[in-house]
């Protein structure tokens, strides 16, 4: 345990302490509250900037930091075990990133009862450095419900439109989610017979043992479902973009900016080493529901006429180039889903962000009711093109979003040719979609309302408030697009040793399947080792 | 019998081993004296009495099994009873129950004005009785002993006597216990003239006590009899903890019982079946899986939909409190049925009992203290509007105790839960635990709309016309001991889900 595991651990507890003090401290002042909050934002990020630069595994598992505490639960093999590895590394940090800037968002937010809402917010932002953070599985999960309960409390108490309705149908599928994903996690665990309930454990026992072909199909299948529906995977999205129409900006922001990245996460991290053979079976199944997220939905998204219902379906279509990666089961792949998620973290909540900052201004997020707010706002119009143009994944601005799409894309050609070229359909789609809402959002005439709202109201650009949050997120992706190999290399590191493993297991698919497979498999992973 | 015998026998009956069950009688005899001549200064102080009475005897009980003192391991009473670690844990488990009724009940009798004395002297000595059921280890202890508090119940829940629904469930208890007693009892005399059949291999002359009947059962598991007499026990614990198909008094009595009543059946009643279960199929019933494994397992996944589905129209609250516990007694269910291949699944069992008390008593307590007086069975999930601006403490204690019995991490039910998990996932009960997802992913529609009615109409819209609804006085008046009592409750429920450590390894897990 170094200093450095005590950083990790406050990632943790300084954002749960300031929402512990907000929660039993009476109502606070103002100021308090506020410099609280600012604090409980900022550690995080700080601190998962100082992590990211220092990151160098020693140990041979690929992770650093590494830090146990006990919890009274050992003979269940759970204990509070944090670390990072090239995996979860970029992740570690957008999540500390995201957190900052929608964390500065929501100070300036006019939301009632300040106090409650920046504490709920602030117990989110501790549950998600933790999701990253965690080696024990208890904990990962844990940490997930953690974040979540503050979503669906925020968004009940402090959204918009159909708030009740919506909160209720996210929770309702969010838990079947977590459900079945809990039971694949465990299933993981008591298939295994790992000495602890972590990944560096549960990675050692399936090198000497690994799970028999027919329970890894059972349990990637229960991951597969589990994990989709939290990721909102096409059929299971319908809660998505209702959610994100109805939640506070910051919420969004969160939601689908870090904490929607969990699932996608748990396939990379935990279900492609564990049950790979598992993931191959699927796979095609996958791919085909993926791809469904990118063509149906996308074409859905061209429909909408509602901003911040484009901005959340958008978010539903990204995650279909993740799962494309996931489908693929290489290395490739893999990385292709975590350059994407990172990207498409920072951009989803820059869009959410940016989109809030122009309903500022119109008080509407009907797009037919705007027009010409380049006139009163040029400076927002030439961020908010700017996003857009991250989003579809130009290069350029969106130089990490264009890296993490071509390594989908080149990972799929490899998985299958028809899929790669119906996957690319999705950039055209994005193009569309984007540029359109940017058109009638900033360009041509004042629509009719809009030019009755400009009449009775001042319309102001972009202040320096909401310039802050937003020149975060852009400097982080402009920063890791520009020299991606900051993130890859630990990434590829810690991949290339996953997938030797993988490697292994898969060859032996291919010579006989089932029990006969598994024993060739583990001669073939002694040798490798 | 010679004078050697009776000796022997004399000195099996260790008194001191039963002392807390002494000790609870001889305080609700005192209260009934206290009454008849303390004049009106004694009969004030007769909810305090009991109170402070049971708060000893916890501490007591507390530190003898904190210090592995007592009585361990050993049969008393001619074999009567026997203490083991898991009935030395449900007396603790029974007596705080009984303590939180006593809490609830004061807050109710001074609402409703009626006086209290019976109902102190009842519940403790119901309590004696389900501590004694956690103990017993022969059928007529058994007997003896569910039937002192299934009677003690029949007085309880018609306590409210003026009014016409507190009654009405009396009644319904009343005609619904019989026969479940009917039933028990019809099992009993079965296994015990089959047991004692001289033609039968393993035929033993003391047959209702469990060690015997379970090396007979191992001789003649196949016997019709046998099988039929093991059913007919099943069944009537079956109403005890009120699964699926003897769940159908639960509604109407809980809603017409007293609040602290319905808690007092919605957790000690219940714990009190499991205990006895738990000690059979630990036992006596063990050679008998091939049986009671398929019948608990289809009466669980039954109980588990029954449950959650049957709640998801409710509106009044009292009723959905008691719909979703029918669906908790399927998910311990399921913890029963893993004991047949994981023994530790007792302590899970018995962790979940633990959180489930915590958080009941959480959110009954709450309850209790929203309800008006002559109206106590007649609150509705929209009387919880707008709760969080009338009172942030009530509702933050609700929507814990909800949290957890909803199984959200991390409260102490969700601890709950993962255990009953883990040891169905140890058994391989797979279909039970699909049907047990299926359920807590229904049950969220139900625990979360309550909530929903409590905070989310935090800022309400005024609609056109509609009038808002007067908030009923006693939000504002909740004194010190409310304030320690429920917010106890509910830390602890906060507390067990992020450190559970010390609780599962006092019960032995």
């Amino acid at each position: 345990m170094t200093n450095y595991s005590i950083l990790l651990l406050g990632t943790i507890l300084v954002p749960l302490v300031a929402a512990l003090v907000m929660l039993g401290g009476g109502s606070l002042s103002k100021a308090t509250t506020r410099s609280l909050a600012t604090v409980g934002f900022s550690f995080p990020a700080l601190a998962s900037l100082i992590l990211w630069i220092n990151f160098q595994p020693t140990d041979s598992s690929g992770y650093d930091y590494l830090i146990v505490l006990p919890t009274g639960l050992e003979r269940l093999g759970i204990t509070l075990h944090l670390g990072l590895n090239g995996i979860s590394v970029p992740l570690f940090f957008l999540a500390g990133i995201v957190g900052l800037a929608a964390g500065l968002y929501a100070l300036q937010s006019e939301a009632e009862r300040p106090q409650q809402y920046l504490m709920l917010i602030l117990f989110m932002q501790s549950g998600l450095m933790g999701v990253f953070a965690s080696v024990d599985i208890f904990f990962f999960y844990f940490f997930h419900e953690l974040a979540l309960i503050p979503t669906f409390i925020c968004i009940g108490v402090w959204g918009e439109r159909d708030r009740h309705s919506a909160a209720m149908e996210m929770t309702i599928y969010l838990t079947l989610g977590a459900m079945l994903s809990l039971l694949g996690l465990l299933a993981i665990y008591f298939q295994s017979d790992a000495s602890a309930f972590n990944m560096i454990a549960l990675k050692e026992a399936i090198t000497t043992k690994p799970i028999e072909g027919g329970v890894q199909n059972v349990i990637f299948g229960l991951l597969l479902f589990g994990f989709g529906i939290l990721v909102s995977l096409f059929p299971f999205h319908s809660w998505a973009p209702r959610g994100y129409a109805a939640a506070p900006t910051s919420i969004a922001m969160l939601h689908a900016g870090v904490l929607k990245k969990f699932g996608l996460y748990g396939f990379v991290q935990v279900a492609l080493p564990l049950v790979p053979l598992g993931a191959v079976h699927w796979s095609n199944f996958l791919a085909w529901l993926a791809l469904g997220s990118v063509v149906i939905i996308g074409l859905i998204t061209i429909a909408q006429r509602d901003l911040k219902m484009m901005v959340g379906f958008s978010s539903v279509m990204h995650m279909g180039y993740c799962f494309l990666g996931v489908a693929c089961v290489s290395i490739l792949g893999a990385a292709g889903v975590i350059l994407t998620m990172v990207a498409h973290g920072l951009t989803i909540a820059l869009l959410f962000l940016l989109g809030h900052v122009v309903y500022r201004r119109t008080e509407t997020f009907e797009m037919a009711d705007m027009g010409g707010l380049v006139r009163q706002a040029p400076a927002l119009a030439a961020i908010f093109s700017t996003a857009v143009l991250a989003s579809i994944g130009l290069p350029g601005p969106g130089l990490l979003n264009f890296f993490g799409e071509f390594t989908v894309f080149t990972a799929l050609w490899d998985f299958n040719e028809a899929f790669a070229f119906l996957a690319v359909l999705g950039v055209i789609i994005s193009a569309v979609y984007g540029l359109r809402a940017v058109a009638s959002i900033f360009f041509g005439p004042h629509s009719e309302t809009f030019a009755k709202h400009l009449k009775e109201n001042a319309v102001k650009d972009i202040t320096v408030a909401e310039k802050i949050p937003t020149f975060i997120l852009f400097a982080a992706l402009v920063v890791i697009g520009l020299w991606p190999r900051s993130i890859t290399d630990d990434m590829n590191r810690a991949l290339e040793a996953e997938f030797k493993t993988i490697h292994a297991m898969l060859a032996t698919l291919e010579i006989q399947p089932d029990e006969e497979g598994i024993e060739i498999a583990r001669t073939a992973i002694t040798q490798n080792r | 019998m010679n004078w050697e015998s009776h000796k022997i026998l004399a000195e099996s009956n260790q008194w001191s081993a039963i002392l807390p069950e002494t000790a609870l009688v001889f305080l609700a005899l005192s209260l009934l004296l206290l009454d008849m001549f303390g004049g009106k200064p004694g009969r004030e102080l007769i909810g305090r009495i009991a109170v402070v009475g049971q708060v000893i005897l916890i501490f007591l009980s507390f530190t003898l099994l904190r210090n592995n003192l007592g009585i361990h391991n050993q049969e008393t009473f001619s074999g009567m009873l026997f203490h083991s670690e898991f009935s030395q844990v449900m007396r603790i488990f029974f007596l705080l129950s009984s303590l939180l009724t006593s809490y609830l009940g004061s807050i109710f009798l001074k609402k409703n004005q009626i006086s209290g004395t019976e109902f102190y002297t009842i519940l403790l000595l119901i309590t004696a009785g389900l501590m004694l059921l956690a103990q017993s280890n022969h059928f007529i202890m058994l007997f003896v002993a569910l039937e002192t508090v299934t009677i003690g119940f029949y007085v309880l829940v018609s306590y409210n006597r003026d009014k016409s629904n507190s009654l009405e469930a009396g009644l319904k208890y009343l005609i619904m216990g019989g026969l479940s007693t009917a039933i028990l009892l019809m099992g009993i005399v079965l296994l015990f003239g089959l047991a004692s059949n001289p033609e039968l291999p393993g035929m033993s002359h003391n047959a209702m006590k469990f060690s015997d009947l379970d090396i007979f059962l191992r001789l003649n598991g196949d016997n019709v009899v046998a099988k039929t007499g093991v059913l007919l026990v099943l069944a009537g614990i079956a109403f005890k903890i009120g699964s699926v198909p003897f769940q159908i008094w639960i509604p109407d009595v809980y809603q017409g019982a007293p609040t602290p009543v319905t808690a007092a059946l919605a957790v000690s009643s219940k714990a009190g079946g499991f205990a006895v279960l738990i000690t059979l199929v630990s036992g006596p019933f063990k050679p008998m899986a091939e049986l009671v494994v398929p019948v608990l397992s289809l009466t669980a996944i039954v109980t588990i939909l029954f449950g959650n589905i049957a709640a998801l129209t409710q509106r009044n609250v009292k009723r959905l409190i008691g719909l979703s516990g029918v669906s908790h007694t399927g998910y311990l269910l399921i913890g029963v049925v893993a004991i047949y291949s994981i023994p530790t699944a007792e302590s899970a069992i018995v962790f979940y009992l633990i959180t489930y008390l915590l958080a009941s008593y959480a959110v009954l307590g709450v309850m209790a203290h929203l309800s008006v007086a002559g109206k106590d069975d007649l609150q509705e999930l929209g009387d919880y509007q707008g709760m969080l601006k009338e009172s942030p403490f009530l509702s933050g204690v609700l929507v814990l105790g909800l949290s957890s019995l909803a199984g959200i991490p991390p409260l102490a039910g969700f601890i709950g839960k993962l255990l009953i998990f883990y040891a169905a996932f140890q058994a391989e009960l797979y279909a039970l635990l699909g049907v047990a997802i299926a359920g807590i992913v229904i049950s969220i529609y139900y625990y979360f709309g309550w909530i929903k009615e409590a905070t989310f109409r935090f800022w309400k819209l005024p609609i056109l016309g509609a009038e808002e609804p007067e908030a009923p006085k006693e939000w504002s008046e909740i004194g010190s001991l409310t304030r320690v009592t429920l917010g106890v409750l509910a830390l602890l429920t906060l507390a067990l889900g992020l450190y559970p450590g010390p609780l599962s390894s006092l019960i032995g897990g």
